[in-house]
């Protein structure tokens, strides 16, 4: 029987045809994939959604009621972890974009501890938050430890979109100001930090969403009581962890758990669409991944 | 000048503190899981016969092997769908198009993993469980964690194959080779340290993963004969079992904790290596 010979180009037409069949498959799944998972939150949330699920506090274990005790929390938590990390974040962001050289020891030392951190499971951030701001330092399970526990989480990613930020500004400005004789915290101050505006802009939501959208971290510091606060020293349950009790240990809570859903998903949305308008013309993936 | 020498002292402070989260969050876990470290012998973890935390059994492997099994599962099937996902907006789309797609990718990167968690619960669960009972199961944390990593594997391979210079490119063109000859036998290999960094980082991801993971597994401490059994991941255990475990139990939970980190900490230094000699 003769073999039959299949010519060379035929066979990398072959190839370059199910190969770029094979790239619009997986294209389109990931985006169906996407679209049904919006579908579904969506539907199953704009059923229970109403005003006055976001202005009443929790009643039955969250089965009926509304979550605005949750989200007094989750924005107390939230406050306290950008007050803690904002200023050692940009700090550090400050000192390693315009004080140290690139490839100093101390500088580097600093880098690499924060590309550590930064890859840090959340679970362990909730260990350690447990163990030194619960137990430690005797905060107990409350706002003060979960906000301070995020703060953690949130050095890497403020530093960095901070730094590459201050490193887009152009030297110019700070030639130019060097030459005027004004004084390296004026030059900060009045030219650096106004031009590095959107990028720090843009660090800081993505921090905020990086906040709201955490759950582990807080499991074992802020923990779970769903009343109002009274105090930062109280317990708080932030809208994540809100949606986890619901749909895990609450038995018919699946309803107001997807209006929840639907209510953080929209202010991640909102939040991360913004951020990238700020990040526009910034190396996004620095920032984004 | 007085100001900018009082400044860079500020910040030194500022910076050194940053610095030392990292230090002090390794100590605190050391601290912690000291007792289980040096009063039980290490090879229990592996020797005991099952995971009763309450009668002092640590059998820690099946746990592990979950967490290995779940996330080499979901990068099977992140990988190609990233890479061609990626492809996809730098070779093929129109800008338009290209831009609306990378946009979807980083929405989806958005999404907080109770939300993945959630739906995979509601809604894939139970298709699971049409096909094949129980549905709470190691696939079911596959399929929800390839969706969280996903974006990552893409948005990194965005950036590597965005990299490529475009000489090699004209060059291969000029060459006569079709597109997909000059995708994979000029820029693939081109971008292949930052595409292999990003999956290294988008393994980090997927080991530590908490939440959605403890909310689609089932959660039985096992070893899984289908992926259809449900499985318990050491994340996920770290999250059950903290709010009632005392003495030994809850040294044992932050020694996962920190063979966790440990297992993170590597990958992300390899990933850092992989970065670093992209040019190369």
């Amino acid at each position: 029987m003769p073999e039959i010979i299949i010519p060379v180009s035929v066979r990398q037409k072959i190839r370059d045809f199910s190969l770029q069949g094979l790239m619009y498959l997986a294209v389109l799944l990931v985006s169906a994939v996407f679209v049904w998972l919006l579908a579904d939150l969506v539907q199953g949330g704009m059923a229970h959604l109403s005003w006055t699920f976001l202005t009443e506090s929790p009643r039955d274990a969250g089965r009926s009621g509304g979550i605005a005790s949750i989200l007094v929390s989750t924005l107390l938590i939230l406050l306290i972890a950008l007050i803690a990390a904002i200023p050692l974040a940009w700090a550090t962001a400050v000192l390693l974009a315009e004080f140290v050289p690139i490839d100093s020891r101390f500088g580097r030392i600093v880098r690499f501890s924060l590309y550590v951190l930064a890859g840090v499971p959340s679970i362990v951030f909730g260990l350690f938050g447990n163990a030194f701001f619960s137990i430690y330092l005797g905060f107990g399970f409350s706002i003060l430890s979960g906000g301070l526990t995020l703060a953690c989480m949130l050095l890497p990613i403020l530093t960095s979109t901070a730094e590459a930020g201050m490193r887009a500004v152009p030297d110019a400005y700070r030639l130019s100001a060097a030459a005027l004789g004004m004084t390296r915290t004026a030059a900060l101050i009045h030219l650096i930090f106004p031009a590095a505006a959107p990028a720090l802009a843009a660090g800081l939501l993505i921090g905020i969403g990086r906040a709201l959208a955490e759950t582990a971290a807080l499991l074992f510091t802020s923990g779970y009581v769903d009343r109002m606060p009274d105090s930062l020293l109280d317990s708080g349950r932030a809208l994540a962890l809100h949606i986890f009790d619901l749909s895990m240990n609450v038995p018919g809570g699946d309803m107001p758990a997807y209006a929840a859903a639907l209510v953080l998903v929209s202010l991640l949305l909102g939040i991360n669409s913004l951020a990238m308008m700020f990040a526009h013309g910034l190396q996004r993936r620095r920032i984004l991944t | 000048m007085q100001a900018d020498r009082l400044l860079v002292w500020v910040l030194r402070g500022g910076a050194t503190l940053t610095a030392l989260v990292m230090l002090l969050i390794l100590v605190f876990l050391l601290f912690e899981s000291w007792p289980a470290l040096t009063g039980l012998s290490l090879i229990r973890f592996v020797t005991d016969a099952a995971w009763h935390p309450l009668e002092g059994a640590y059998h820690l492997m099946p746990m592990l092997l979950a967490t290995l099994l779940a996330s080499s599962g979901a990068l099977m099937l992140a990988v190609p769908l990233g890479l061609a996902s990626a492809v996809f907006i730098v070779f093929f789309a129109s800008p338009r198009l290209a831009a609306v797609y990378k946009r979807l990718i980083e929405l989806l990167a958005g999404i907080p993993s109770v939300v993945f968690g959630f739906w995979g619960l509601t809604t894939l669960a139970p298709l699971i469980n049409e096909w094949h009972p129980p549905g709470a199961s190691l696939l079911a944390a596959v399929l929800v964690l390839t969706l969280m990593v996903l974006p990552m594997i893409t948005l990194t391979a965005y950036t590597a194959f965005v990299a490529v210079p475009d000489a090699l490119l004209r060059n291969a063109a000029a060459l006569g080779l079709s597109r997909w000859g000059m995708i994979v036998g000029v820029a693939l290999p081109a971008a292949r340290n930052g595409i292999i960094a990003g999956i290294i980082l988008a393994a980090a991801r997927a080991l530590g993963e908490t939440m959605a993971v403890l909310m689609v597994a089932g959660n039985v401490v096992q070893y899984p004969e289908s992926i259809f059994d449900p499985v318990r991941t050491l994340a996920a255990n770290i999250a059950l079992e903290m709010a009632y475990a005392m003495d030994d139990h809850r040294a044992v939970l932050f020694v996962s904790g920190l063979l966790l980190m440990a297992l993170v900490m590597v990958l992300s230094v390899l990933a850092g290596l992989f970065e670093r000699h992209r040019h190369a």
